[in-house]
């Protein structure tokens, strides 16, 4: 398939699907009302306007700003607090065994029980999000840095021996690169969670953010407020996964791709 | 070609000098569920200086535990390793070794992977650079430099370990069936390669493969080593073909024939000891 067919195609699809929702609630059917009721489902033309709106009075802007700060933080902290700590336990087996139980069990629980407590710790602002978010990029960041430090070949860690490295150059040039592959690796998943843990966290409680505005939309009725805030969020969502993308490529070159023939 | 002596038999011992490698009464024994699996059995061996020795044997019998006990990278059981007549108590600093399997950086370049071995040691980022860049030329890469190991192909990342292990000029190179992923062509190319590099200055070699034909090509003497477990050494020939050879021309003559035929003669019945007990061929 061409790109060109595919992208065609793509479009087809959204357009399927807005045309379909654009009839269904605006066509009469019986009665004079449509078949879906606007109420409960809005209309794609509604949704447009909001968006417009948000975007030409600019009172979208701060909310963006606060989820992304939000999520960026988590972001941050979370993998430093999961690099250190999965080095840590991948190099010391006997720490790792101690805390295995533990970290299982913080692990199984459902993060979200967590954000009401970190609403009383840290209150209503972006650090309970922060939180929030931490605590979940923290695992899969520990994660995958445990496995990269416990997973280096045998072998090149024979060679690396043999070639006269010390325990500090084993790891500066073993399982550090080792370690932050398969972070990277894991890097969409991070950064997706980082921004579940900041909206999330809003919806529970805030007084800004995406989060919040979609809350605050859905206990009014106002649907297409609902609507509006669920596309920019996937919008937003989108473009962080592409710099993500862009980021990974070139932090991973020597990473094998799977080749294309020319056709 | 000058007609070769073959000397059979027992561990000869040169008198002279100390040999680089001696392995004394060696013996390997890993614990496992359901008791020790002795790998290598009292194994005798002195490899002299500048000498190029392989060590051929049946699958699974126990030549790369061998080797990894002259590297330091397992230590005996029973009996010592000693190289140029100290005790070898840890790694083997003088020994360099390639290895069978994949053993590059993989988030290195070329470049990068070979200048390393100068690196660790202290030698200036820039220095070990310009002499990664003469080894790369040296074993046939100059153009590859920047190419990390999944852009380049089995035999060039052969290479590359080659120029890795020689960068810090050891004095004693440990090889465990280097060239056995490739094909028989690159096999043949990779041997003159490491013949051409170690003619320059004859380090000691410890090559293991399976392959009679590239041990006798290739060495000054081939160990044969019996079926495992327990293997012991069961031949030791003197290979006296001159040099230089060409490892692809040595297998049309005469002694390499006549050689060829009688160390197989010895081999024959352990390979065949060594399939039955790896399972039935295979």
């Amino acid at each position: 398939m061409s790109r060109t067919t595919l992208i065609l195609l793509q479009l087809l699809v959204a357009a399927v699907a807005i045309l379909s929702w654009h009839f269904l609630t605006t066509i009469p059917y019986s009665d004079g009302k449509p078949l879906v009721p606007p109420f409960f489902f809005s209309t794609p033309l509604d949704v447009v306007a909001r968006i417009h709106k948000w975007f030409s009075e600019g009172t979208i802007w701060r909310h963006l700003w606060i989820t992304l700060t939000e999520a960026a933080l988590a972001f941050v902290i979370g993998s430093i607090a999961g690099v250190l700590v999965g080095f840590w336990f991948a190099r010391q087996p006997r720490v790792a065994a101690v805390f295995d139980p533990y970290v299982k069990m913080a692990n199984a629980l459902p993060r979200i029980v967590l954000a009401p407590i970190f609403t009383l710790w840290f209150g209503l602002g972006i650090l309970s999000k922060v939180a929030l978010g931490v605590t979940l990029v923290f695992f899969i960041v520990f994660f995958n840095v445990y496995q990269g430090v416990k997973e280096v070949s045998p072998t090149v860690l024979a060679n690396a021996r043999m070639l006269g490295m010390n325990e500090r150059q084993l790891m500066r040039h073993v399982y550090w690169p080792s370690a932050l592959s398969w972070m990277f690796s894991s890097l969409h998943t991070s950064v997706g969670f980082a921004v579940v843990g900041a909206v999330v966290g809003e919806y529970l409680g805030s007084a800004a953010g995406l989060g919040y505005l979609i809350l605050q939309a859905e206990s009014t009725f106002d649907i297409a407020g609902v609507f509006a805030g669920m596309f920019v969020l996937s919008v937003f969502v989108i473009v962080i996964d592409m710099l993500v993308t862009v980021v990974e490529k070139r932090l991973l070159v020597w990473r094998p791709v799977s080749a294309e023939t020319q056709k | 070609m000058e007609a070769a002596k073959i000397e059979r038999g027992g561990m000869a011992r040169p008198a002279t000098a100390v040999p680089a490698i001696r392995f004394d009464g060696v013996r390997v024994a890993f614990l496992m569920e359901g008791g020790a699996f002795t790998a290598v059995e009292r194994a005798e061996l002195d490899v002299a200086d500048g000498e190029f020795v392989a060590i051929v044997g049946p699958t699974g019998c126990g030549k790369s535990t061998l080797l990894n006990a002259a590297a330091g990278l397992l230590s005996p059981s029973a009996g010592k390793v000693e190289i140029f007549g100290t005790p070898l108590k840890e790694l083997n600093r003088q020994a360099g070794y390639l290895f069978q399997t994949e053993s590059l950086f993989p988030w290195k370049t070329a470049i990068e992977n070979v200048a390393i071995g100068l690196e660790v040691i202290g030698v200036s980022r820039v220095k070990a650079r310009a002499r990664a860049q003469e080894w790369l030329k040296r074993v046939g890469l100059a153009a590859f430099a920047d190419r990390y190991p999944h852009m380049l192909s089995g035999g060039q990342r052969k290479r590359v370990g080659l120029a890795q292990v020689l960068i810090r000029d050891p004095k004693i190179l440990l090889m465990d069936e280097p060239f056995g992923p490739l094909d028989a062509q690159t096999r043949q190319i990779m041997g003159n390669l490491l013949l051409d590099l170690w003619s320059a200055d004859r380090k000691a070699v410890l090559f293991v493969t399976h392959d009679l034909e590239e041990a006798i090509a290739l060495s000054d003497r081939v160990v044969i080593m019996s079926a495992g477990p327990a293997a012991k050494i069961i031949g030791d020939w003197r290979v006296n073909l001159s040099r230089p050879r060409d490892t692809a021309e040595i297998r049309l003559d005469d002694t390499f024939h006549r050689l060829h035929k009688e160390i197989w003669h010895t081999m024959k019945d352990e390979v065949m000891k060594g399939y039955a007990q790896a399972g039935g061929g295979g």
